[in-house]
């Protein structure tokens, strides 16, 4: 321990007489450190801005979509067909354990009126469920109710881009606005959720009751009057999601009449595993990035080595004389690795800080979300001192087998 | 009583590129604990070849070294460094202090390498100094001192540990007849006072005269190993009293 102690003590006025030396040295390890620092705050950021969205568009989410249709031998993609129905939606919640919620959606463009501004928009038609699916609450007013469903009210839900582009700063709620030219009244206006990771505007839309949008907005589909654009539903838990869209297709197919061997006329998708796909490239982006960052650490080790390997030489005698007061081979190689290391350690913390300030400087200038998690942080600490050991094991170790009688004469 | 220092047959050969340098060709000698020893030789002798086995600094190539009764040739590196520590005090002719360290901590430093920890070190340490007439400049750095100033705290080093040896390489070589006698002085009090074992390497007959025992070398061998000073007037006085018993 005192060993130790005096060790640390020697490093650092050693280090201390060099200052530029020492201080150039650092700055290899400096450099790298603080760009895996940036690197990591970067991607560490984009995985938490798409976690965000996750959690943004509906936990536990399951899409299911139309299958294709063929008509006259043409194929058509997916969602094309008119195979499901609001009463599929009913069933589901009802027949599926594992299922918690289920809802009903169509999808129209419209133009909408209020006063002297229009703004052409996405028309939802939705039941009340909608809003614990996709995780949405009011911001102002109320949401509609299944009264209001049931009897085709002419009242929505408006987003807040829409909000601004009708109403600017003035207070829609109870005002009247124009959906190819029906009146509605505004019951409330969703909380705001910005962008999604594809980039679309998730404000920019209005929700109708179902029904009324059906019948006075977007109008029945000819094939199918019962038909929806899709079927929102909301497993249990995060775990029961395949056994939720198990449960689905075996109630669709026994539903949709459909034989075995026959494909299913319909498709269901998972919203986590789409995120997913993409949360894990964007981890693999940002691993990429930090391993060229690590490039410049091992640069600065090398940079490390080549200082220790001068000072050994410049310090032979001093190491002669240590051995012939009784210094043992461990005490020599101690004495030069704690240099080393704190060397790389000192250049490390410097560059925690700067990799810091760079990760702000980038969120402002770039817009980017990032984030300094406490593990980047030990990450770095624990690499520099890795370094450090790793390339101040080599000068050490000559220093600890110098002959001292040759040390000792050296001039 | 077994002697501190016994050499059998010691030899040392050193390999200088295509040339074989046989610096020590055969000694066979004893040094009792608590006596006075000048070596001498010219250089190229083997003596400082011969001081560096008997430092613990290198090994032999043949033969035996006891020091204290241990078999020196059979001892690793640090077994080496931890009797170099605790048995050997050293004196360099360049004093060999640490430039960064204040004197105070080039005392104190044989005391870390030390595997048991030391009570007092630092008062120990102080103590040492003052021994050599040094007390107040314990935070002085060596280039602040004179050259006898400057192996005065290397004496102090050498002695902290309490050794039973002292190796000194032309100890006053660099310091000027006053200076030097003043650190011969130390030695010899150091010797009569607590019985260390001086060793010690001088050209000087001055210096060698110190001593009770002179050793000469050459060409790798002892040449000579007589005893002076009291110690030769002592043996000389028995001698002739030998001689005229004899002649009666």
């Amino acid at each position: 321990m005192r060993q130790l102690r005096s060790s640390i003590t020697i490093a650092l006025r050693s280090l201390a007489l060099n200052k530029l030396r020492s201080a150039l040295t650092m700055l290899g390890i400096v450099i790298g450190v603080a760009s895996v620092i940036a690197t990591v705050a970067v991607g560490s950021g984009a995985t938490q801005r798409i976690q965000e969205q996750i959690a943004s568009i509906g936990s536990n989410l399951i899409i299911i979509l139309p299958g294709s249709t063929t008509s006259s031998g043409l194929r058509m993609g997916t969602g094309y067909a008119v195979t499901l129905s609001e009463a599929d939606a009913k069933e589901i919640p009802a027949q599926c354990p594992a299922v918690a919620l289920a809802g009903p959606v169509i999808r129209g463009g419209a133009q909408v009126v209020y006063g002297n501004n229009n703004w052409a928009t996405v028309i939802y038609g939705v039941t009340p469920d909608f809003m614990a699916l996709r995780d949405l609450s009011v911001a102002r007013g109320e949401e509609f109710t299944q009264s209001d469903v049931d009897s085709a009210n002419k009242v929505a839900l408006l987003g807040k881009t829409v909000v601004e582009n009708l109403f600017g700063a003035a207070d829609p709620v109870g005002q009247t606005i124009r959906i190819k030219n029906v009146p509605f009244t505004v019951v409330g206006v969703l909380t705001p959720k910005g962008q999604s990771v594809m980039g679309q505007d998730q404000d920019d839309n209005i929700l109708l009751p179902i029904s009324t949008a059906k019948r006075k907005v977007i109008g029945f589909n000819p094939a199918n009057a019962d038909a929806v654009n899709v079927i929102m539903v909301q497993a249990r838990s995060g775990a029961q999601i395949d056994a939720a869209q198990e449960e689905i297709t075996a109630l669709l197919r026994q539903r949709h009449h459909l034989q075995p061997g026959e494909l299913d006329d319909f498709s269901i998708r998972n919203m986590q595993e789409i995120f997913a796909a993409q949360e894990a490239s964007s981890r693999i982006m940002a691993m990429m990035l930090a391993a060229v960052a690590s490039v410049s650490l091992v640069v600065g080790g090398i940079g490390i080595m080549n200082i220790m390997l001068i000072s050994v030489r410049e310090r032979t005698r001093e190491i002669g004389l240590r051995q012939a007061v009784g210094a043992k081979t461990r005490d020599i190689l101690t004495q030069f690795l704690v240099e080393a290391v704190t060397l790389s350690i000192a250049g490390g913390l410097v560059g925690i800080l700067v990799g810091m300030v760079a990760s702000v400087v980038i969120s402002r200038l770039a817009g980017w979300t990032t984030v300094v998690g406490p593990g980047a942080v030990l990450l770095a600490v624990f690499f520099s001192a890795l370094v450090g050991i790793s390339f101040g094991y080599y000068p050490a170790r000559k220093a600890a087998y110098l002959d001292p009688i040759e040390a000792l004469r050296y001039e | 009583m077994a002697p501190l220092i016994e050499v059998r047959n010691l030899t040392k050969t050193y390999q200088l590129g295509e040339v074989t340098v046989r610096a020590l060709q055969g000694v066979t000698l004893a040094i009792e604990r608590g006596s006075f020893v000048a070596v001498m030789g010219p250089s190229g002798s083997g003596k400082s070849t011969f001081m560096n086995l008997l430092g613990c600094l290198d090994r032999p190539t043949s033969g035996r070294y006891l020091l204290d009764g241990v078999p020196v040739e059979t001892l690793d590196r640090d077994q080496l460094a931890e009797i170099r520590n605790r048995k050997i005090g050293f004196i360099f002719q360049t004093f060999n202090l640490l430039p960064r360290m204040t004197a105070f901590e080039n005392v104190e430093l044989p005391l870390l390498y030390k595997s048991a920890e030391t009570p007092n070190a630092a008062a120990l340490a102080q103590r040492m100094l003052a021994a050599v007439g040094l007390a107040g400049r314990e935070s002085s750095l060596p280039s602040q001192l004179s050259g006898g100033q400057q192996q005065r705290v290397a004496i102090a080093r050498a002695l902290i540990n309490r050794p039973e040896i002292l190796l000194a390489d032309e100890p006053t070589g660099q310091l000027d007849t006053h200076t030097g006698a003043e650190i011969m002085e130390i030695f010899v009090r150091l010797h009569r006072d607590r019985g260390i074992t001086v060793l010690l390497v001088t050209h000087s007959d001055e210096i060698a005269a110190y001593a009770e025992r002179i050793i000469g070398f050459r060409d790798g061998r002892v040449v000579s190993d007589e005893p002076v000073g009291i110690a030769a007037g002592l043996l000389n006085g028995q001698r002739e009293r030998e001689a005229r018993e004899g002649a009666r």
